[in-house]
């Protein structure tokens, strides 16, 4: 299991090559990535990603730990940056490995829907027009009930 | 106790940390001494529903004690991912 909180980008390729290597036993490996995508009317010049250090590490954690143990996966990583990115930039990856699919896809399901609501991130994209706080989705809450 | 605020919150009270003396015994209690102290608190903690609250790093709900607690964090619902 790997938790990475950074400001840095992440290189896709290598970390999901170095994921699925040695993971004999796991037949599945599923990646999900977050890219920062641009805004149909009000073209975004960048997103900031603020964060609360330490607590993120510590939530990440235990996110991954609680996939783990549910659904029975071999390993689980979590990478999420922080500070300002770009439209096209990777924000954050999951990869979970199991010795089944429907587990493998379960279990970063399971993690996008605690990142998204209860990893402390705080996102807040900057327009033309100015700067605004990403408000928090009825629909990424109701996303948690069914864990 | 340190008190950190993050994102809007941050913005509002105008300063990401400070260490305050409180005699509160929950979260409840600490938010309205901390309105009581000026407009700016006020603001900020106007609508404790768009607000969560973490103690010592773990999310809780405002009713939660302080008892021991080194660090109390206030911000808006998260938005990772």
């Amino acid at each position: 299991m790997r938790v990475l909180v950074q400001e840095a980008p992440f290189d896709l390729g290598q970390e999901s090559a170095d994921f699925a290597r040695g993971h004999r036993d796991m037949g599945a490996i599923v990646t999900f990535t977050g890219v920062v995508r641009d805004l149909p009317d009000d073209p975004l010049e960048a997103m900031e990603i603020e964060h609360y250090p330490g607590m993120t590490e510590a939530a990440l954690r235990d996110f991954a730990a609680q996939a783990v143990t549910r659904f029975d996966l071999g390993d689980a990583l979590v990478i999420h940056r922080y500070g300002r990115l770009v439209p096209g930039e990777m924000i954050m990856m999951v990869a979970t490995a199991a010795r089944h699919r429907r587990a493998a896809f379960e279990g970063a399901e399971f993690l996008m829907d605690y990142l998204k609501s209860r990893a402390p991130f705080w996102k807040r994209e900057i327009t033309v027009k100015g700067a605004d706080w990403v408000k928090s989705k009825t629909v990424d809450e109701e996303a948690l009930k069914r864990w | 106790m340190d008190i950190l605020y993050f994102a809007w919150v941050r913005e509002r009270i105008g300063m990401p940390r400070e260490t305050i003396e409180t005699t509160a015994h929950t979260v409840a209690g600490l938010v309205e001494e901390l309105k009581a102290r000026e407009e700016r608190y006020q603001l900020a903690f106007s609508d404790l529903s768009a607000l969560r609250v973490a103690v010592d790093q773990t999310l809780t709900d405002f009713d939660a004690s302080l008892e021991g607690a080194r660090e109390v964090a206030f911000f808006p619902p998260m938005t990772g991912g």
